[in-house]
């Protein structure tokens, strides 16, 4: 169990950063957002909803449950990262900026997360 | 090479959340573990990150290993989520807004107490 959850996390932490990356490259005009991480959150809240209805609804057993939700989803998003990049707008007195990515990531992610638990259901 | 160390870092980071998530599980349905787990979380990366900036001897493999890889995955704000509506959907808004604002606003604060605490040391020394 624990080995499963560990794989995951390591595809999702490894998921996160190359497409961080990516984001980040591409998409420098919307600098200093934090437009990686906002995107990241976002579609990992929206793939949690969906696996976590499959899992509640016992469609997906729970290895693989443990595998894609607690690992894969739980590492390929982070709080942490989300928590240091607002302080790091408030800090260079950004504050509409932070208020923005504070509030957009979480109704934005509320609302992918209940996609799958709310209306699936 | 890079992303290597970032994935070996978010598997040992997965694990411990769960190891910690299930250790403080509590039955009245509010998520403390998650809670904890992202307050914890938001301070080390704070101090981490601005220790790292300060030293110029630490290696980016460090840093991604730490910081990206095991911290970035020890947090998580899918659970965040999901957790959040599943309050709700239980009509459990009290409990909800509170799980909200105490994550938001904890976990700002923590971060920001990571930040000031790696930079007084930095004085000392």
């Amino acid at each position: 169990m624990i080995w499963i959850i560990g794989l995951g996390g390591a595809l999702g932490a490894g998921a996160r950063y190359l497409l961080g990356n990516m984001i980040n490259r591409g998409i420098h005009m919307l600098h200093p957002f934090p437009v990686g991480t906002w995107i990241i959150n976002i579609t990992g809240s929206f793939l949690l909803g969906i696996i976590a209805h499959f899992y509640l609804t016992n469609q997906i057993s729970d290895w693989l449950w443990y595998f894609s939700g607690v690992g894969f989803c739980g590492a390929y998003t982070t709080f942490s990262t989300f928590g240091n990049e607002t302080i790091n707008l408030i800090l260079t007195k950004k504050i509409k900026l932070a208020a923005i990515y504070v509030l957009t990531s979480i109704l934005i992610g509320f609302i992918s997360a209940a996609i799958g638990l709310v209306i699936l259901k | 090479m890079n992303t290597l160390f970032v994935m070996i870092g978010g598997f040992f980071g997965a694990i411990s959340r769960y190891a910690l998530g299930e250790w403080v599980y509590t039955n009245n349905g509010f998520p403390l573990g998650t809670l904890l787990i992202n307050f914890i979380g938001c301070f080390l990366l704070g101090w981490f990150l601005t220790f790292v900036g300060q030293k110029n001897n630490i290696s980016t493999n460090t840093t991604l290993f730490i910081g990206t890889g095991f911290i970035g995955s020890f947090t998580t704000f899918s659970t965040f989520s999901a957790e959040t509506i599943a309050l709700l959907q239980q009509g459990l808004f009290m409990l909800g807004l509170l799980y909200v604002l105490a994550s938001i606003i904890l976990g700002l604060l923590l971060s920001y107490l990571g930040y000031k605490l790696a930079l007084k040391e930095g004085d000392v020394t």
